[in-house]
């Protein structure tokens, strides 16, 4: 049964929230989701290229209220 | 697979310290094996306990200070070493001269290395300075 989780890294810097992002994954199983809430610009760009490079799955990014959501999937 | 990367870090300002740390933070986190070499003022910061905070080097470094929300640069290293299996290796040369054991440093710093031995680790890899 996979799970899912939201991380909640609004109020740090580059690049707090993609280690709290990857910290969780390691934690993580197969195929669970998780949601990172930044507030820092630089995340948008920098968790879909680290789930790219390292075969993770980008659901979805959107812009809420100067709030990123950005859902993956573990996929390995 | 990525080439190999190398950061000696001798600077213990603030933010020289901070972006070696973001480096090898996110480049292990992303599959790129990272060694860190520990010299000269950088080194100290690593002792078991440490709590010294770096000094700013420019403005840049004083408005971290006033700043919350930036990841310490300790944390970052240890994430580096626990996430991503970066080495960070103090010198040895630096230990006998601040007189400090190594077993006085905190746990996921590696065994005391000589410049020989990283320099030929490094060899072929990038190696970056801070």
């Amino acid at each position: 049964m996979s799970e899912s989780k939201v991380i909640d890294a609004r109020d740090t810097f580059c690049p707090g929230p993609l280690m709290e992002l990857i910290t969780y994954m390691k934690q993580a199983n197969v195929g669970d989701t998780l949601e990172l809430l930044s507030t820092d610009k630089g995340t948008a760009s920098d968790v879909p290229e680290w789930i790219n490079k390292v075969g993770h799955e980008m659901i979805s990014s959107e812009k809420i209220d100067e709030v990123w959501h950005i859902k993956v999937r573990k996929a390995k | 697979m990525a080439q190999d990367l190398f950061l000696i870090c001798v600077s213990g300002t603030r933010e020289k310290l901070q972006m070696a740390a973001m480096v090898a933070s996110v480049a292990a986190a992303s599959g790129t094996r990272v060694t860190v070499f520990f010299s000269m003022n950088a080194l100290a910061y690593f002792v078991k306990g440490d709590t010294t905070q770096a000094p700013a080097e420019g403005r840049f470094g004083e408005l971290m200070e006033k700043t919350k929300g930036i990841p310490p640069f300790r944390q970052l290293f240890k994430l580096a070493a626990e996430l991503g299996d970066a080495r960070l290796l103090p010198c040895s040369m630096a230990l006998d001269l601040l007189q400090i054991e190594d077993s006085a440093l905190e746990p996921e710093l590696g065994p005391p290395t000589g410049l020989t031995l990283f320099l030929s680790d490094a060899e072929g890899g990038q190696l970056l300075s801070f």
